[in-house]
């Protein structure tokens, strides 16, 4: 029986999170698909406040939030910390954090979106993208917190990855790399550490999937 | 060094109000500065420029934002009176999750339940209730939430109890009606000098949120 299992979806940047933070601990799980259409009662029973994934069980005990999962992870698994270890700079990455997991609702918000709504997302994304230029990539760095990824550029990764499919599937341009070339090198990095590149879903697979479901949901809007 | 502690706050905050126990629990000797929000300082602008909101904690000249972070760096700095969470990471998940629960939705489905009228509010006030109901299952028979001693999840939870009048009265429900085990566990909380000296009362809540809802145009 595996000791550590993770309940998620092949799409999902929150489960990734918790992926990218087991392989950079070398622990060992078990992995279980989630139909979010059709939820397994396993799930419902280990989650049943949100039903959602990702979902953490550790000798049989649940985790849920993957923030709150990333945290438990680096605490049971102290190697490779996710987390600095003085109290104040950690302190500055929860607050990056949190202002991450508070964004990642725009994902959402621009693919459900057309007309006006569509152009206060879109604004809402470039006043992010500005936030992440200026206050959080300054110094030089190559990572959120130096030479190494840790929860913060986890927390982000979103914007790395998931961000162009999102362009893709609703046929606009938000992200320029000139515009914001702190943001871009912190993209190239992040994308070409080994660990990343390999563990990430397939773009141009979840784009025909979420094209196909905002056709849908935009036709059975406007009915 | 002598510790300089300075915490932005607004009286009625109910994420002040956490770090103001928080500190009271530790026996931290800070400044409290009160912060017009219709015209905030120049020092709140500087230490959280992302916000521009309060709670802020500056702790020798550094900021912390966000309350919940702010409980927790609270409890790891001054670590050795009053621990705040618990050491086990099963227990500290739990008591995260929770946290997190009460930002997510009771806060949101709170504020719903006094800025709203008529049939928007009257589901904001099911779901309120629901959502107390859940938080109040959590608790059981337990002393705290964080079981025999006062902890994380009490600390980010028993502010809202200075706002109940408020909700009652705009919703017009009794919380301990449907939830007698919260109103008990905030009574015990309420004994406790950091949490009673941290909170304003709830009337004056009350005619707050009146002042507010005549501002905001909602009658």
């Amino acid at each position: 029986m595996a000791v550590v299992k993770l309940f998620g979806t092949w799409f999902s940047p929150y489960a990734y999170r918790v992926i990218w933070a087991l392989k950079l601990k070398g622990i060992s799980y078990e992995y279980i698909e989630e139909d979010i259409r059709s939820k397994s009662p396993l799930l419902l029973q280990y989650n049943p406040i949100h039903k959602k994934v990702p979902v953490l069980v550790h000798d049989g005990k649940p985790i849920c939030e993957s923030t709150v999962i990333l945290q438990y992870i680096d605490e049971i698994w102290p190697q490779n910390p996710l987390l600095p270890a003085d109290p104040y700079d950690r302190a500055v990455a929860l607050f990056w954090i949190k202002f991450a997991d508070d964004k990642v609702y725009l994902m959402s918000k621009l693919y459900q979106a057309d007309g006006e709504e569509q152009r206060a997302a879109v604004k809402e994304w470039l006043e992010m993208l500005e936030v992440m230029e200026e206050h959080v990539l300054i110094g030089g760095k190559k990572f959120f917190s130096g030479d190494e990824i840790n929860m913060v550029d986890i927390a982000f990764s979103f914007v790395a990855h998931w961000l162009g499919v999102l362009e893709d599937v609703v046929g606009l341009e938000i992200f320029e790399p000139h515009k914001f070339p702190r943001v871009s090198s912190w993209i190239q990095n992040f994308k070409s550490i080994p660990l990343i590149k390999e563990n990430l879903p397939d773009a141009d697979k979840m784009s025909a999937f979420s094209k196909h479901g905002r056709e849908m949901m935009l036709a059975s809007k406007s009915n | 060094m002598a510790e300089e502690v300075v915490l932005l706050d607004f009286w009625p905050s109910l994420f002040g109000m956490r770090s103001r126990i928080a500190l009271a629990e530790k026996g931290i000797k800070y400044e409290y500065k009160e912060e017009d929000l219709r015209n905030k300082s120049a020092l709140l602008l500087q230490m959280n420029p992302v916000h521009k909101k309060i709670p802020v904690l500056i702790h020798n000249g550094k900021p912390v934002c966000e309350s919940l972070i702010q409980v927790q760096y609270i409890d790891e700095v001054w670590h050795d009176k009053a621990p705040l969470l618990p050491s086990d990471p099963y227990q500290k998940a739990t008591g995260r999750f929770w946290a997190d629960y009460i930002d997510k939705k009771i806060y949101d489905l709170g504020s719903r339940v006094w800025k709203t009228m008529g049939e928007e509010q009257a589901t904001a006030k099911k779901e309120f209730i629901e959502s107390l109901k859940l938080i109040e299952k959590e608790l059981g028979d337990k002393p705290y939430f964080g079981g025999e001693s006062f902890g994380y999840v009490d600390v980010a939870f028993i502010p809202f109890y200075s706002w109940f009048y408020a909700y009652e009265k705009c919703g017009n429900f009794s919380i301990e009606a449907e939830c007698p085990k919260l109103i008990a566990w905030a009574k015990r909380c309420m004994q406790k000098e950091s949490v009673a000296k941290s909170l304003p009362g709830q009337q004056k809540v009350y005619d707050f949120i009146l002042q507010m809802k005549k501002h905001l145009g909602i009658e």
